[in-house]
């Protein structure tokens, strides 16, 4: 299979998590948005990687891997304590810092 | 039909069909997530692209990346977020008003501009043919002692700034999650005071009618012998959706036995 379609698949994937981003309120939907924009990245460095022919795009989308697992422990941590006190997951319903 | 794909790419069919198998999952995945009102489901629909992403990543010769993909995103960060939706409310799904208005249609065509712009990009840029990672993944004996190579020596530095990043991701979350005790930890004696006082019996009596029943969700007979919700748990009645409706006026076992303890 030529890398353009994996380039396709990837570029689908990450406007289909910017939208989530986007439109979704649940804050835990919008994480799972992040994360398959990360992911859809970590695709086009594999991608990059086969195309070049070097294995500089794989380490490239490991480190992403490590950054995303950071990311997601710090921003769970950060809805359980909003949680705690608001009761909600909502994203429109934490509009303190709004005004 | 077959024939003339045969010709069009005389040795990629198998790894084409595999593709596009593969690729319909992924892209429909992440619409279904995109739809999917219930955040659980959404979860799931998640773990779905994230295997196929690890298929994709293996069939491009990136095998390591795609076992870690596996483990750590459909294994480790997947559960994370459905342990954490267990923690704030499974039924936590979103509504269905919208608080801007024409948000999701701006939304719908903003993707669909980005989606032109990127597949025109990629289009133009004329990606061709790859050179492949065989060659690389052979050098040093295998996928896995090729990035191993390349961690330790040319990514060494980005390597222990990202562990740093580790680390300090985990006391950030630790930060987060600490609760400092504001109020007093209740007694055992206050805790058994306020019980007596708030009329229930002591200790709550026990569910079934045992002549005839002994399960857990037949309510147990009071001394007139009206059936008595308090004795069964809410839970059962949520989930066999019937009888032991809980009682507004008189507090059912959950409620009393939540009282004294924690909540989250």
């Amino acid at each position: 299979m030529s890398p353009t379609g994996f380039l396709v698949v990837s570029a689908l994937l990450f406007v289909i998590g910017s939208i989530g981003v986007l439109v979704r309120r649940n804050a835990i939907v919008v994480f799972m948005s992040i994360e398959i924009m990360l992911n859809a990245s970590n695709l086009a460095f594999v991608t990059f990687a086969r195309m070049n022919g070097n294995l500089d795009g794989q380490v490239m989308a490991f480190f992403v891997m490590v950054v995303a697992a950071a990311e997601v422990v710090v921003g769970l941590a950060i809805i359980v304590a909003i949680f705690r006190t608001r009761r909600t997951a909502s994203v429109d319903d934490a509009n303190l810092l709004k005004y | 039909m077959t024939s003339l794909l045969a010709v069009a790419h005389p040795s990629n069919l198998p790894n084409d069909i595999a593709f596009w198998i593969v690729a319909v999952l992924a892209v429909g995945g992440a619409l279904m997530m995109l739809f999917s009102r219930k955040a659980v489901h959404a979860a799931l629909w998640v773990a779905l692209v994230m295997g196929n992403l690890a298929i994709m990543y293996i069939m491009e010769g990136a095998v390591f990346l795609g076992i870690v993909q596996l483990v750590v995103y459909t294994g480790a960060v997947m559960m994370l977020f459905l342990f954490v939706l267990m923690l704030v409310g499974v039924d936590s799904s979103d509504s269905v008003v919208e608080t801007l208005r024409g948000q999701r249609a701006a939304a719908a065509v903003a993707g669909i501009g980005f989606v032109v712009l990127l597949v025109g990009a990629i289009g133009h840029s004329g990606t061709g043919g790859a050179v492949g990672v065989v060659g690389p993944n052979l050098v040093d004996g295998g996928n896995v002692q090729g990035l191993a190579r390349l961690i330790f020596t040319r990514y060494f530095w980005a390597f222990e700034v990202i562990s740093a990043l580790l680390i300090t991701a985990a006391m950030g979350a630790m930060l987060l999650a600490h609760r400092e005790r504001i109020t007093r930890r209740r007694s055992q004696r206050e805790l058994s005071i306020e019980r007596t006082r708030s009329g229930a019996p002591q200790p709550l009596t026990a569910p079934g009618v045992y002549s005839r029943h002994n399960a857990v969700d037949t309510p147990g007979l009071l001394p007139d012998g009206t059936p008595s919700p308090v004795t069964v748990p809410e839970a059962l009645g949520e989930l066999t959706g019937r009888a032991p409706v809980p009682l507004k006026q008189w507090p059912g076992r959950d409620e009393l036995e939540r009282g004294g303890g924690e909540d989250l």
